[in-house]
């Protein structure tokens, strides 16, 4: 008698439990919705014509899939001129990032010299340190050395050090590897360079990689930054880019959001390729921070 | 004589390998310490000194003492607009947003579900749209005819709005928006509710104690590193929001979205006054400082490092 109700029990909680992850899942499937709508909602409108999107009520799917709206974008966006000057950005300042930030991780991580707790104590201040109060200085310190207009802002950033956030995630990996490794390097007679480049450089690849994919993002999605230091169209970046097109074409919602969704692709495949790494460096901030 | 001579010769060698690793310590830092003297901590101080005078682009800037201060906070009709409307979306993005990211996260932690990668990826795609297209898109899901959320209602049969169109549905559509891109706090999380200890929690069920038992005496408790970390960057990043103001609203309707980052970026950029818009940037981050000091004190005690691992 007590056995069968057992078993009667442990069916009702096997229901129980099997409704509950039915409601669990139809809960996620919501959620994935409301992320994934509004990027089709962006590519949706890209694919319309002009007139079909002042429509009312809206149509979720466009009659025809005009994929002439890229092409017109692209003539009329200079989508090009705007990548490139995004690049010429970005591709010095990810080097200098990663090269700076895991110089300084070296020495913040594995070296013992006098001053190290200040330095490091500085470093965590700006991370925490809101940037809004620095950007008027800095903008009047490159005006004068008449650096406005041009990408020197973003290249000295990045050479010196890239972020503080970046130094203190290579301290915090170069910390976790056996000291072992330097000191039988220097007995056989390595100087700190070779160790570094040698040695470290290796088995630092994760974070570096970390890193890299931070700072693109970084320099991809800056927006603050190349809106107060340059001043002619044809050094904008992707992200002034796409304002001027709509100060030119206000209401051409299809042409701003094909704009748009060229500059969300990269981002995206980027992240869906280095995920592992991007989120690790995520969850490493965050929980040794 | 033999032995202290050996000594002599000990003690200055090693001293030499010190004094080289100090060196290379050196060598090594010296970009980051260049960045943090030349480009952080001294433009610190340097907007101290901006915040005293009437500094411009082009002219000689002058010492004016506390004026600029005095006039923010007791002439500037701007400045308060600004600093409520900051301090609400703030408040209210941090809210909105670590409780998606906590409620995901816990979704997401439970042992019977598949593909969790899956999703994981999926709800972290929001957080990697680039910020001036993000806001570009939201824009037109917000416009009041054409816009996606307003089609939606109506089909719906409820009430129609005009989001950041109006002065009272500005801010908290801009807040709807934050909560949109909360995979950096959720991933957090995620990582936060791994380590809570299963030990923990079936003593519990032991205990006859439930799900909700379970989750304010041990699982809260557990995360509260991570829970402060993302709350505190969260306050952080909504005072010093501006992306959403410049492109979306421009401060308006009604200077609703006026926030703070933004009007320091007007005064100084549009309305060329560098002095006064550096007496603003101060207080705000005085303003902050307090609040982070604040939180520090009493929410910084309670928070649980299990052993030494902090």
């Amino acid at each position: 008698m007590a056995q069968t109700s057992d078993v009667k029990a442990m069916k009702l909680n096997k229901k129980k439990l099997r409704f509950s992850t039915v409601i669990l899942y139809i809960i996620l499937i919501a959620g994935t919705l409301v992320c994934l709508v509004p990027l089709y909602w962006m590519l949706r409108s890209s694919l319309m014509s002009n007139a079909e999107i002042f429509v009312f009520p809206p149509k979720f799917f466009p009659s025809t899939w005009r994929w002439s709206n890229y092409v017109k974008t692209f003539q009329n966006f200079e989508a090009l001129k705007y990548f490139t000057n995004t690049m010429k950005i970005l591709v010095p300042c990810v080097i200098g990032t990663v090269l700076t930030s895991s110089m300084a991780g070296y020495a913040l991580g594995r070296l013992q010299f006098p001053g190290k707790k200040l330095w490091f104590a500085l470093t965590i201040g700006a991370m925490i340190l809101p940037g809004h109060v620095v950007l008027i200085p800095l903008y009047l310190t490159y005006s004068a050395i008449g650096a406005t207009n041009t990408y020197t802002p973003f290249y000295l950033a990045a050479w010196c050090g890239g972020g503080a956030s970046n130094v203190f995630l290579m301290r915090q990996f170069m910390r976790t590897l056996p000291k072992d490794y330097d000191e039988s390097a220097m007995i056989d007679g390595a100087n700190r360079l070779q160790i570094f480049l040698r040695i470290l450089v290796p088995l630092c690849a994760p974070i570096m990689i970390t890193v890299a994919i931070f700072s693109f993002m970084f320099y991809w999605n800056d927006f603050q930054g190349p809106l107060i230091y340059l001043r002619s169209d044809n050094k904008f970046t992707l992200a002034l880019g796409i304002l001027s097109l709509r100060g030119a074409y206000a209401s051409k919602w299809n042409y701003i959001m094909a704009a748009s969704l060229v500059m969300v692709v990269p981002a995206v495949v980027l992240f869906a390729i280095g995920q592992r790494y991007f989120i690790e460096g995520i969850v490493l901030t965050g929980v040794k921070g | 004589m033999k032995g202290t001579g050996n000594a002599d010769l000990g003690r200055p060698r090693m001293s030499v390998m010190k004094r080289n690793e100090a060196i290379a310590g050196y060598v090594f830092m010296l970009p980051l310490l260049l960045g943090i003297v030349f480009l952080t901590y001294g433009q610190f101080v340097y907007s101290l000194i901006i915040s005293f005078t009437d500094k411009s682009v082009f002219g000689t800037a002058n010492f004016v003492g506390l004026q600029n201060y005095v006039k923010l906070l007791r002439e500037d009709f701007f400045f308060w607009k600004s600093i409520k409307a900051t301090v609400l979306y703030a408040f209210g993005s941090v809210v909105a947003t670590q409780l998606t990211a906590l409620a995901i996260a816990i979704l997401l932690n439970n042992r019977n579900i598949k593909g969790k990668a899956f999703f994981r990826t999926i709800f972290y795609v929001p957080s990697i749209v680039p910020a001036v297209a993000s806001c570009l898109l939201w824009m037109w899901m917000f416009n009041p005819d054409f816009g996606l959320f307003n089609a939606a209602l109506k089909l719906l049969g409820l009430p129609t709005s005009k989001w950041i169109y109006a002065e009272n549905t500005a801010v908290p559509s801009l807040v709807l928006m934050s909560a949109w891109a909360c995979g950096a706090p959720m991933v957090i999380y995620l990582s936060g509710l791994a380590n809570v200890s299963p030990t923990l929690l079936e003593a519990v069920d032991i205990d006859g104690g439930g799900a909700w038992t379970k989750f304010i005496h041990i699982t809260i408790p557990m995360i509260s590193p991570v829970l402060f970390y993302n709350t505190l960057m969260g306050i952080i990043a909504g005072f010093m929001t501006f992306t959403n103001s410049y492109v979306m609203t421009e401060g308006g309707p009604n200077n609703a979205t006026l926030f703070v980052n933004y009007l320091i970026y007007r005064d100084a950029f549009q309305y060329n006054e560098f002095g006064y818009a550096s007496a603003l940037a101060w207080i705000v981050f005085i303003v902050l400082a307090i609040c982070t000091l604040v939180i520090f004190k009493f929410f910084g005690k309670k928070v649980y490092y299990g052993g030494a691992d902090q």
